[in-house]
């Protein structure tokens, strides 16, 4: 991991060690790009959902973190997360609260998706499912609808 | 070097442009420096004045080199930015709109277009035409890139301020040992709950605050966004160990809570912040008692 | 500065007795299988002790997820079950914020803002400290 100095990063969930190297790398990442404590708190939180949701749904895959620039010169995370393992057959549902199809409290998806500015998810069912979470740095989270 | 030099002839106009500022770069600068923009910015020394014009005929006629006359994110435009930035910045200070600090901008086309046209009085009239239009969409560009970046300035300003604001607009009072409160003054939107919320969690641990007050008497309307944003942060606190008393609900915003169907469930409320301040105090095993009013006569 | 990542240490969280309660102090970053862990040692020594009261001070830890806050309110609920009590003291406000936002507000948990408010809180009677006042189901 010579790259854990920096934001960019490609991290491997493969195993519950490798979720708190994620929370770790994460923590940096949001730290060097500039985001407050509260945030830094909230991404690295989101970042340990969606890892777990990989290692236990995805049958393990890879973190891709990178620093990006809105249009407005905005500084944010990407958190990327991709595995190659069932899909989610109803994303509808997995995204709304309480829905869990292992354990835990079922707020992986919907939760995370709280604390987070952007989220997407892209799920072939039978090939893998890829999340992609961004944030800004200081800039309010919009009230979200259903939230 | 011969052919070269044949090939300078057939140069776009771009080049021709960039060539010519080059070479009347004394020229320029001094014209611009009489200019309103430069004259009213500049105002210690007309030297000062001629020298920023210099710079900022540099950077054009790099710009113009790279053939990339239309394109306000070229690499030539970089070194000038703040300064145009500050140009912009103190013509609005100075009172002056947008449009007025456009419109100054754009008067100092005429100048360069004239010295243009004379140095090109020998060439071909199509020639000077494109190489004359070639100059007023690098003039064009010259002016997006400063209002552009004068705006970006004015929106940093702007955000700066607002977040002072917000901090300056909640301030988080000790009332005893253990208790805190903050008075809430004006609208609560989504972000200014975000401050207040983590300002009046910041302070629970600071001051060990077992009861934090959130008092809304001077917030106008509550909707189902600032309800909700009350009763995270009513959460949030016990999470941590604190207690959240919300008082100030003012009885047209009982209603507005009726009305809109909003749970309050969970949030302990009291009608004042003395009423407040009277339950913690009476949970933290201290209890007001009013002395005998004087004068009293017992019977 | 250092930016070597700190490999957590697999194995047990430390419990510590004092009279009547057990007192726990998690610290930085707990892998999932360290808390669950905890969670069975927690059950085992208050089943083969009699202790009244169990204090998790989670003030050293940065950021709680769902499973950690399962891992929390499970353990609450299993002390009840033991005849004890469980007090969560110290959680950061970042972490409080962020644990709301996921829409976990744990309104059984007994919490504390630190560990001497928790070890007040334990030695008060049974009845007293309901957080809002209402029975347990």
């Amino acid at each position: 991991m010579d790259t854990a100095a920096d934001v960019e990063a490609r991290l491997p969930i493969r195993s519950d060690m490798d979720l708190a190297w994620v929370r770790q790398h994460v923590r940096q990442a949001a730290t060097r790009v500039g985001f407050g404590l509260v945030d830094q708190t909230k991404l690295v939180t989101a970042a340990s959902e969606l890892a777990r949701n990989t290692l236990v749904h995805g049958g393990g895959g890879v973190l891709e973190t990178s620093r990006v620039t809105a249009a407005d010169g905005t500084a944010g995370l990407r958190l990327t997360f991709s595995d190659e393992g069932p899909g989610i057959p109803d994303l509808e549902r997995a995204l709304s609260d309480g829905y869990t199809s292992g354990d835990g409290l079922g707020m992986g998806l919907g939760g995370s998706r709280r604390l987070v500015h952007d989220f997407e998810v892209d799920s072939t069912p039978g090939a893998g499912t890829t999340v992609r979470v961004t944030s800004w740095v200081s800039r309010p989270v919009r009230p979200r609808g259903g939230a | 070097m011969q052919e070269h030099e044949a090939d300078a002839t057939q140069a776009s106009p771009a080049r021709e442009v960039g060539d010519f500022l080059r070479r009347r770069r004394e020229q320029v600068a001094q014209r611009w420096a009489d200019e309103p923009l430069f004259r009213t910015v500049f105002t210690v020394s007309r030297d000062e004045a001629v020298d920023a014009g210099r710079v900022i005929v540099d950077a054009l006629a790099q710009v113009a080199d790279a053939q990339r006359i239309e394109d306000p994110d070229a690499a030539g435009f970089t070194g000038v930015r703040e300064q145009l930035a500050r140009m912009g910045a103190a013509r609005s200070r100075a009172g002056l709109s947008t449009t007025q600090v456009s419109s100054e901008l754009a008067a100092l086309l005429p100048p360069v277009e004239n010295l243009l046209v004379a140095d090109l009085a020998q060439e071909d009239p199509e020639r000077r035409r494109e190489c004359a239009t070639a100059l007023s969409v690098l003039m064009g560009t010259l002016r997006l890139v400063t209002m552009q970046t004068a705006l970006s300035e004015n929106q940093a300003l702007i955000d700066r301020q607002r977040l002072q604001l917000l901090e300056v607009a909640t301030p988080v009072i000790k009332l005893w040992d253990g208790i805190v409160a903050v008075p809430l003054i004006g609208t609560l939107d989504s972000a200014r709950s975000q401050v207040v919320m983590e300002t009046l969690l910041n302070a629970v641990v600071d001051q060990h605050a077992r009861f934090a007050i959130l008092d809304i008497t001077g917030v106008p309307t509550v909707d189902s966004l600032v309800a909700q944003h009350l009763m995270k942060t009513v959460a949030a606190a016990r999470l941590m160990g604190a207690e959240c008393v919300v008082s100030g609900i003012r009885p047209a915003i009982a209603q507005t809570i009726v009305h809109l169907g909003l749970d309050l469930g969970t949030v302990k409320t009291r009608a004042s912040l003395a009423d407040a301040l009277g339950y913690c105090l009476h949970e933290l095993g201290a209890n007001i008692v009013n002395a005998p009013a004087e004068g009293a006569v017992r019977r | 500065m250092s930016e070597h990542y700190a490999r957590p240490v697999a194995g047990h969280v430390p419990v510590l007795r004092l009279g009547d309660v057990l007192l726990v102090t998690l610290q930085g970053d707990l892998h999932d299988g360290m808390a669950s862990q905890l969670q069975q040692d927690l059950a085992e020594t208050i089943a083969a002790s009699r202790v009244t009261g169990v204090v998790i001070d989670i003030s050293g830890v940065e950021i709680v997820d769902s499973f950690l806050g399962r891992v929390l309110a499970e353990t609450a609920a299993q002390t009840e079950l033991l005849a004890a009590r469980t007090v969560v003291a110290g959680m950061r406000p970042a972490v409080a914020i962020t644990l709301v936002e996921l829409g976990l507000t744990f309104p059984e948990l007994r919490t504390a803002l630190n560990t001497e408010a928790a070890l007040a809180l334990l030695a008060q009677p049974v009845v007293a400290n309901r957080p809002d006042g209402e029975g347990r189901p």
